[in-house]
């Protein structure tokens, strides 16, 4: 079992680590995991694609480039991310009002700006800023957060969240979301409170319900009751357990997977690239890659915990927190625990707009990890 | 910073690691969640997972719509929809592929050359996509199969519409025929709507009518075994057939013109003037279409693609041939056009010409000369010196500009594949084609349709029809009418007309008398063909073969009868209100007047008397070999 004590000792071995860490301002530890992470993926990605060569190379094209983007930020100090927290939350929230305003439509939902040189997703920006302005808030402020700090933190999450929903793009508000709770609870919200918004949350989900889109709706109904709707909104989940279930523990073979590679899962390059990995490669596989996750996961927490200022602790926690919720989300969605939200999996699903992002969170960690002794002697 | 003491830092980092360890204990747990659910699906639930992926799976699938049928112009199917039923294999789910293939071969016979066209479709084929190994499987084969299907994983009798000709190699350069679609060709087409698809227009009215005829692609839900094998069927979006097309053509006729010139290289086309409507278009030898639907075998192919006397190449749209004399006509309606000559002016034919300031002779084909001729009398008795000297006093540009109304030297645009434009020699085709200037014996050439100058049967043919119609030249068409689906109104298509610009009556005039005088008169070059039924116009033409090819190795009978001149006649009938416009070429024919004049005289006879021709038995086609 693991406790505080523990996640510092274990910081503390790392601070050894001289050159690379001081220098390069790499953690070796967590790069080593997330390149077993997207090796894995890549061979998954080459069987969900259906052997394209070309669509794994321009996967690793995008890996490099945001493995590039990740170290560039790492060398950044943690005070250099603490001054840019507000600007870039403000950013961030003119960019979501623009897209609303003069945004791309892409079926059925407004969530690309166009700036002529690049199009891209400004509610991506928000995953990092987001986490970043309330780290910044709260750490000017006494810790555990009084009441007037939570309900201003609260409205800075909903500002971003509410915008989000609206393009619609309900997965990238849940994450959004999660990073600003997570970033609270960390900073360590009490425990009567969460107990009480959980029971407001809960109150309010008929409300939630009536400002849903109907395709929305139609995700949670199909969620409680798949078999409603087979060839439909169902079809998706009816599939993609069938995938994972005849896997069994270990797999049809990679290569080898009927679902996938007779096309009756939809989407299997992205969001459902983890019905392709337990079909493939079963119980056994899909255990390891979750391994893999899990060690990610507690190398982020640790290093959260050895941070030395309030700031970059909650930061790295809470980049921790979305990279969780992130794989959660996804997994529960493919095994038919969660409806239908779109996800993909981290560093595995094939895209490059949430690999950004995630790397880029991956470098703050790295920064935050690498930079503790200079800050320690300021 | 505010509240930044020591003392509430260590107190918010104690804070911090209870709340961070919290969270670890909450990942553990919803990671734990998903292990459970991943137990429940792959390990307790399994054996009910795997019946559902190995037995019942509901796969979206493309429909491929019918392809619309050709007719002639009085209903004569020319291409049809026929149900074939293939031996297919999908080798990813077969475990043996030679062994299957020797098991088969048990059932129902597969020859060497099944065979080859598997190898050969093999890499083309998309993923899990049937190939198939035997076409035109029969009933007693179909049983034969069913009984022991079960032996087969991964093998299938697919059911399929196959195109069918039924007219075979008498439409073959008119129709042409659909194959599998090859790579190029997917790079082209709308994936999506051909998913369904396996063949495509490759020549002919097939493929320049490729987006009416293919219809729009349908879907359906099939369910689907372990196997890839189809249970069952649900329809969801009905595909759109493709258009009937109804063609000018006439098969009697089209039939009668391939019995007059059977035994001979060359073609026939016709063209109602009216209308720019083609009547028939023959190109021989021909060859039977149908085996290149299902995929010709590569020893048939090689067959024909060597023989020496190109049965595929479609001479009546590709064949370029100097016009020689057929484009007298042509010439003196442009010399009339331009004012460089009056219909009366006589010109001197000594026998030769020569070019003011130069030696050279050019040589009319009388040596003794005609004496002094009129332009009618010049282009009955084809004199050549009237034609240098009306080439040499227009110019070479002016005479250019009216060939060009007469739509020589570029394709017609007619709705057929693959049409070839011809060549009319210019000064500027010449410094860009061989970067040297123009020489002025090289009007005097063009002023005979020798030399360079190039033309299609199908362009002198409709060239021929827009002085038929008195001076319109109208683009040919194949295509008369399309129907949407059975049951919905014939859509004509529309006509391209082009007035020539010389519109003087007198003209034209003229040059119908004169090409009367060629059949009609007394010293016309294609007076045999006169008849009394009706009054042909027309003219006759000779062109020289230059050369043979320099590596090729004939006999010397081969030789001397491939080096002979093509004979080559253009006209129409009746004058009084033209109904069919013809062109002939006959391959090393000889005289325009003894062998291309009276094909185009059956031609005619069979269009306005209803008289067939009789098809010559094998032993005389072998002899006019």
């Amino acid at each position: 079992m693991l406790n505080p004590e523990r996640l510092r000792v274990d910081a503390g071995a790392d601070r050894r680590e001289s050159l690379l860490a001081t220098r390069l301002h790499i953690d070796l530890p967590l790069l080593l995991l997330l390149a077993l992470i997207c090796g894995f993926g890549l061979i998954v990605l080459y069987s969900a694609t259906g052997e394209s060569v070309a669509q794994v190379q321009r996967q690793g094209l995008r890996l490099a480039v945001a493995a590039v983007l990740m170290l560039a930020i790492a060398q950044l100090p943690p005070a250099a991310l603490r001054q840019w927290s507000v600007p870039l939350f403000l950013l961030g929230l003119g960019l979501l009002v623009m897209v609303l305003t003069i945004g791309e439509q892409s079926k059925g939902a407004q969530r690309w700006l166009d700036l002529g040189f690049v199009r891209f997703q400004p509610s991506e920006i928000l995953k990092l800023a987001l986490p970043m302005m309330l780290a910044w808030y709260l750490s000017l402020r006494a810790l555990p957060p009084r009441l007037l700090d939570v309900l201003i933190a609260s409205l800075l999450i909903a500002l971003p969240v509410l915008l989000i929903a609206k393009q619609p793009d309900l997965g990238t508000a849940l994450l959004v979301g999660s990073a600003g709770v997570a970033t609270l609870f960390l900073a360590g919200l009490r425990w009567r409170l969460i107990i009480g918004l959980v029971v407001l949350g809960a109150s309010l989900a008929p409300l939630l319900w009536s400002l849903m889109r109907d395709y929305q709706r139609q995700r949670v109904l199909t969620f409680l009751d798949p078999s409603s709707d087979p060839l439909g909104a169902g079809y998706h989940i009816i599939q993609s357990q069938i995938a994972i279930g005849s896997g069994g523990l270990y797999g049809k073979g990679w290569l080898a997977g009927t679902q996938s590679h007779l096309e009756f899962l939809p989407e299997r390059s992205t969001d459902f690239i983890f019905a392709v990995l337990g079909e493939e490669l079963g119980l056994s596989g899909v255990a390891v890659l979750m391994l893999l996750y899990l060690a990610v996961i507690l190398r982020g927490l640790a290093i959260a915990a050895g941070a030395s200022d309030t700031y970059s602790r909650l930061l790295a926690g809470s980049v921790t927190a979305v990279f969780f919720v992130y794989l959660f989300v996804n997994m529960g969605m493919v095994t038919g625990l969660l409806p239908v939200v779109g996800v993909p999996l981290p560093l595995i699903s094939y895209g490059g707009t949430s690999l950004v992002t995630l790397m880029m969170g991956f470098g703050i960690l790295m920064s935050v990890q690498t930079h503790r002794k200079t800050l320690q002697r300021e | 910073m505010l509240g930044d003491t020591f003392e509430d830092r260590r107190g918010e980092r104690r804070l911090f690691r209870w709340r961070a360890l919290f969270l670890a204990a909450l990942v553990l747990v919803s990671l734990g969640l998903i292990v459970g659910r991943l137990v429940q699906l792959q390990v307790v639930r399994h054996e009910h997972f795997t019946t559902l992926s190995d037995d019942n799976r509901i796969k979206v699938q493309p429909v491929a719509p019918t392809r619309g049928l050709i007719y002639d112009r009085d209903g004569v199917l020319l291409a049809d929809n026929v149900p074939s039923y293939a031996l297919t294999i999908a080798p990813e789910k077969v475990e043996d592929l030679d062994a299957t293939i020797a098991a088969l071969a048990e059932l129902v016979p597969i020859t060497a050359q099944d065979r080859e066209r598997f190898e050969r479709l093999l890499p083309q084929r998309r993923r899990f996509e049937g190939v198939p190994i035997r076409l035109g499987l029969d009933q007693r084969e179909r049983a034969r199969f069913a009984v022991q299907s079960h032996r087969f994983p991964g093998v299938e009798i697919a059911a399929e519409l196959s195109r069918f000709y039924p007219e075979g190699r008498h439409t073959a350069h008119v129709i042409g025929y659909v194959g599998r679609i090859n790579e190029q060709e997917l790079e082209r087409i709308d994936r999506s709507d051909y998913a369904g698809s396996s063949h495509i227009g490759k020549v002919g009215v097939e493929k320049a009518h490729e987006h009416l005829l293919h219809g729009h692609v349908g879907y359906e839900q099939a369910v689907v075994n372990a196997r890839g094998r189809v249970l069952e069927r649900r329809e969801q979006k009905a595909p759109v057939s493709g258009q009937d097309l109804h063609l000018f053509l006439d098969m009697a006729l089209q039939r009668d013109a391939a019995a007059a010139l059977a035994g001979r290289r060359g073609a026939v086309v016709a063209i109602e003037p009216d209308t720019g409507g083609v009547l028939a278009l023959v190109s021989a030898p021909s060859y039977d279409p149908n085996p290149f639907v299902g995929g010709i075998g590569f020893k048939a192919y090689a067959a024909l693609r060597d023989d020496i006397d190109k049965p595929l190449y479609n001479r009546a749209i590709r064949g370029q041939y100097p016009p020689g004399s057929t484009i007298k006509p042509f010439v003196a309606l442009a010399g009339l056009a331009t004012g460089a000559t009056g219909i009366h002016n006589g010109k001197y034919c000594p026998g030769y010409y020569q070019l003011p300031g130069h030696s050279h002779r050019y040589r009319c084909w009388r040596r003794s000369g005609h004496g002094t001729l009129s332009m009618k009398a010049a282009i009955v008795q084809s004199c050549d010196v009237y034609f240098y000297r009306l080439a040499h006093d227009m110019g070479i540009e002016r005479l250019d500009d009216l060939l060009a109304e007469f739509n020589f030297g570029r394709p017609t645009g007619a709705d057929i594949a693959g049409e070839l434009g011809g060549l009319l020699p210019s000064p500027e085709w010449k410094r860009r084609a061989r970067n040297q200037p123009w020489f002025p014996g090289e009007t005097l050439i063009v002023g005979i349709g020798q030399g360079a100058f190039l033309a299609t049967p199908l362009q002198l043919a409709a060239a021929t029809a827009a002085i038929a119609n008195g001076g319109t030249f109208i683009e040919p068409r194949l295509v008369a009418a399309t129907r949407a689906m059975l049951g919905a109104p014939l859509q004509p298509t529309a006509a391209v007309r082009r007035p020539i610009p010389d519109q003087d009556p007198t003209h034209w005039q003229a040059i119908l008398d004169a090409m009367t005088d060629v059949v009609e008169g007394r010293r016309g070059t294609a007076r045999r063909i006169r008849t009394e039924a009706y009054r042909i116009a027309g003219k006759t033409g000779t062109s020289q073969v230059f050369s043979i090819g320099q590596n090729e190795t004939y006999n010397e009978a081969e030789v001397a009868e491939r080096m002979r001149d093509h004979a080559l006649f253009v006209g129409f009938a009746p004058i009084e209100e033209p109904r069919i416009a013809v062109a002939v070429i006959v391959e090393n024919g000889g005289h325009g007047g003894s062998t291309a004049a009276p094909i185009a005289r059956a031609v005619m006879d069979s269009w306005l008397l209803d008289r067939r021709v009789e098809p010559p038995s094998p032993s005389e086609e072998e002899a006019a070999r």
